[in-house]
């Protein structure tokens, strides 16, 4: 699937997207957030508290339960401060 | 209409579109960079934003303000990219009969954009690069219109 950070995030990962194999038992945003965050470094630094990110799965908001397959688009970003 | 865009606008012309005999009013609100935050200058302001999901949020936002109310028209520009204190940052314009749908759904949007929009604003200011952070009050103010 195609992993996107946006703000703080793309800055703390390093970079704007990339596309990863996660494993079968990524099944939700969670999951995902915990796989990635367990990769160290500026991954861990960024998915260290869940509680201060937003997501959204091919470009719909929804929270950490949602689910995620191969082939979908995940964003992670801090909450919006647009306006 | 909604746009998303590093160029400045110009309120008038945006303003003029919706000049015409059934409408009424037209109430348009203009976002500023201000060139205080948190006690120091500010040198610039940098907003990102997620191309795609940000306009979609915003043609949503929009139609969600047609359902609410009897509109006209309604018009949202939102720049991106490196602005300086006093530089416009964004436009909406309601178009309406009457005054109060045009005043209520201006309100709405900007209100559903502040927290809806995928836009993050980072400020340089003259100790280092800060992102801002989201607002309750923003939620709240948001949260009212809520049925």
């Amino acid at each position: 699937m195609k992993v996107l950070y946006f703000a703080w995030l793309r800055q703390k990962v390093g970079r704007g997207e990339e596309t990863v194999e996660a494993p079968s038992s990524v099944r939700t945003v969670g999951d995902l957030a915990a796989w990635l965050g367990a990769r160290g470094g500026g991954y861990a630094d960024a998915f260290a508290d869940l509680k201060r990110l937003r997501a959204a799965v091919n470009q719909e908001y929804g929270d950490f339960s949602v689910a995620v397959k191969a082939g979908d688009e995940v964003a992670f970003f801090p909450p919006v401060t647009g306006g | 209409m909604i746009r998303v865009q590093s160029e400045d606008f110009d309120p008038g012309v945006e303003i003029g579109r919706f000049q015409r005999e059934d409408v009424g009013a037209i109430v348009s609100f203009t976002g500023v960079v201000r060139g205080e935050s948190h006690g120091e200058r500010l040198v610039s302001m940098t907003l990102e934003h997620f191309p795609g999901m940000t306009e979609r949020e915003l043609e949503r936002i929009a139609v969600e303000a047609r359902t609410r109310w009897s509109l006209q028209g309604v018009s949202v520009v939102h720049r991106v990219g490196e602005l300086r204190p006093g530089e416009r940052i964004v436009l909406v314009v309601t178009a309406a009969a009457h005054r109060q749908a045009a005043f209520e759904a201006a309100e709405f949007l900007m209100d559903y954009l502040k927290t809806r929009a995928p836009f993050w604003k980072r400020e340089l200011r003259a100790s280092g690069e800060y992102w801002v952070e989201a607002r309750s009050s923003d939620d709240e103010a948001a949260a009212r219109w809520s049925r």
